[in-house]
């Protein structure tokens, strides 16, 4: 089986494939990149909801996948968290907004589309304009990137710079990294959910609500009020608790 | 492998890639497929049991061994429905979208030492992103099937993933606190010796966020008591009531290949991964160097040793599922939000002082010295691996 499979290379060898000239790594570049601008233009391009979010989140992993690509792992599946993750939220209330009303479909009317065009055409020429000014951009790519680890990230981020020791310091360890900065940002989230708690929690009324008297006062006409008033009860302690 | 492909048996580079991972790929879909059938099989029996009956009995033998594969042959001939409203698109493509989130958390799953589809730095964090992606093909499949009951379901199954991800992400930091790396396969290697190395015995703190993480998993991938998504008393079959054929059963090829999934997660982050409670090898001697054939014996029996654990948690998956009653939804939400995440905040609070305070452990005498992280993969002084680690791998196992 040896022989054969040298014999197998040595035939490629005298006869080389043009599989074996293409630079694999522009290759895959391209295919991500083609895949997340293909679905960020089917994002607008659709006009349903739900096929947007999935089309969101098709975009959203090629990027993903570039960033691995990179190998900027860490980014990567930080993408995957956050950006996939929050489309799943937006996917949720899309479906729970719009699944059953007038807005199923929503298609933008032709002047929208002309001045969107506009818009996004000039955006797009500022970002390549400045994207080719950019001369280290341009050289080919070229030597081999350690590989990253996230172990410098997260103790940059306790105060720790263990990838640039300062020059000349006695101890390179003691660099403040980013601690204020990640101190500030947490406390700020806190703040954030706190105040998401304090607005969503369930609010206690003095007096009942109209509904709840016309339930103590008068008994339901037919059974299927009676269930109707419970069932709109429930649903809105599910709400209020089924959030993140 | 490839290293190996292209630097001994002289393939070009891209070759030896793209064989390599096709083989990776093929094993992990034979994981998660094969995984299924036997575990299908399996439910049936401990269903059965725990019921007080016999489970299927006839096809294949006695024990009806063939089952999931005479059910499997019964699903591919099955006609393929699309309810008359659905949004085809969407509805075709939602089993796949499962299926895959199912399978990209495979890729950087350890089996044993080096036995990894892709290694990477941030395992455990890409294990937990992709997972919760799973949910996607969930929340589209209820919304295109065109039922309420479907809708139901997934709006109940989003909400209950998206609460149930919080808690099992502090769960997971634990260990890798612990370890000091988000590496899968550091966090393993960490934990080698005796069974009192496991990250489950560490301290008591552990030990309870090892439970924790034990009822976030069963909630996360939709087990029963938490099966608010598919309660079949009061929404039929949720999310996938209206599929039927080869389409269903990709949905359920997802939710076992989830269930093997986190529990081998479990056996990597709290139970030691691919090290056994007694260290053999170390016993007998048998050690890296010692030749090509211990070499290989000493991986296998670890990828016995992971795949035996991570069965065990999907049979007390199992067992719990026939044994516990649904929570309601509420209850769901209650568990979640007022005891696992609180409980899981304060552990990883504990496990962090215990750490600080008694980094030896209670009796230094139980903890074996053995927890060295093997050479190689040490990270450098700029927190990368040194180049040369690939290399010396290579040549041990070329020599």
């Amino acid at each position: 089986m040896m022989t054969g499979l040298a014999m197998l290379v040595d035939a490629m060898v005298a006869a080389p494939l043009p599989v074996a000239a293409i630079n694999w790594h522009s290759f895959f570049f391209l295919v991500f990149a083609a895949l997340a601008c293909g679905f960020a233009v089917a994002v607008v391009a659709a006009d349903n909801i739900v096929r947007m979010a999935l089309y969101l989140v098709f975009s959203l992993g090629a990027t993903a996948g570039l960033f691995f690509l990179a190998g900027a792992e860490f980014v990567g599946a930080m993408q995957l968290m956050i950006y996939v993750g929050g489309t799943l939220v937006l996917l949720v209330f899309g479906v729970m907004l719009t699944a059953q009303g007038p807005f199923v479909s929503l298609k933008g009317s032709g002047r929208d589309r002309v001045v969107a065009g506009v818009v996004g055409a000039v955006l797009l020429a500022v970002l390549l304009q400045a994207a080719f000014s950019v001369d280290a951009w341009r050289a080919p790519a070229q030597g081999v990137v350690a590989d990253p680890s996230a172990t410098p990230i997260g103790m940059a981020l306790v105060g720790l710079r263990v990838d640039e020791p300062a020059a000349g310091s006695p101890s390179p360890n003691v660099r403040p990294g980013y601690l204020l900065p990640f101190e500030i940002v947490s406390v700020h989230l806190l703040v954030v959910l706190v105040g998401a708690a304090y607005l969503a929690r369930a609010k206690r009324r003095k007096t009942p609500r109209a509904i709840e008297v016309a339930a103590s006062s008068e008994p339901p006409a037919s059974r299927a009020e009676h269930a109707a008033i419970g069932r709109d009860r429930s649903r809105g302690a599910s709400v209020l608790t089924g959030g993140r | 492998m490839a290293d190996l492909l292209i630097n001994t048996l002289g393939l070009p580079g891209w070759l030896g890639w793209t064989i390599t991972a096709v083989v990776a790929a093929v094993l992990i879909l034979n994981v998660i497929a094969g995984g299924a059938l036997v575990f299908i099989w399996a439910e049936r029996k401990i269903a059965g049991r725990i019921q007080d009956r016999l489970g299927p009995t006839r096809t294949g033998g006695k024990f009806g061994w063939l089952q999931s594969l005479a059910d499997g042959i019964k699903l591919l001939a099955k006609e393929d429905l699309m309810p008359e409203g659905a949004d085809g698109m969407l509805f075709r493509i939602a089993p796949y979208v499962s299926f895959c989130a199912s399978f990209c958390a495979f890729i950087c799953l350890p089996f044993a030492f080096d036995v990894v589809g892709q290694r990477l730095n941030v395992g455990v964090f890409f294990v937990v992103a992709v997972l919760g992606l799973e949910v996607f093909g969930v929340i589209l499949a209820g919304y295109a099937s065109a039922s309420k009951w479907s809708l139901f379901g997934a709006m109940r199954e989003a909400a209950q993933v998206v609460s149930y991800e919080v808690p099992l992400g502090m769960c997971v930091v634990v260990p890798v606190m612990l370890a000091g790396s988000m590496d899968l396969v550091t966090i393993a290697e960490k934990q080698s010796g005796w069974f009192t190395n496991w990250y489950l015995f560490h301290d008591p703190f552990t030990f309870v966020v090892f439970w924790i993480y034990v009822t976030c998993a069963v909630a996360s991938v939709n087990r029963a008591p938490f099966d608010l998504a598919e309660a079949e008393s009061e929404l039929v079959a949720g999310f996938h009531t209206e599929y039927s054929g080869l389409r269903w059963s990709f949905f359920f090829m997802a939710e076992y290949g989830s269930m093997f999934l986190v529990s081998a997660l479990a056996a990597v982050l709290f139970m030691g991964g691919w090290n056994g409670p007694i260290p053999l090898a170390t016993l007998l001697g048998l050690s890296e160097g010692t030749g090509d054939t211990a070499h290989y014996l000493v991986r296998l029996v670890g990828l016995a040793n992971l795949m035996g654990k991570a069965t065990v948690g999907v049979l007390v998956m199992m067992w719990i599922r026939w044994t516990l009653p649904r929570l309601r939804i509420d209850q769901v939400m209650t568990t979640c939000l007022k005891y696992c995440t609180p409980l899981a905040a304060v552990m990883f609070l504990g496990a962090m002082l215990w750490q600080i305070a008694l980094p030896g452990g209670v009796i230094p005498v139980l903890r074996t010295p053995a927890a060295t992280v093997r050479e190689g993969w040490l990270p450098g002084p700029g927190g990368s691996p040194p180049a040369s680690a690939k290399a010396s791998d290579v040549a041990k196992v070329g020599s």
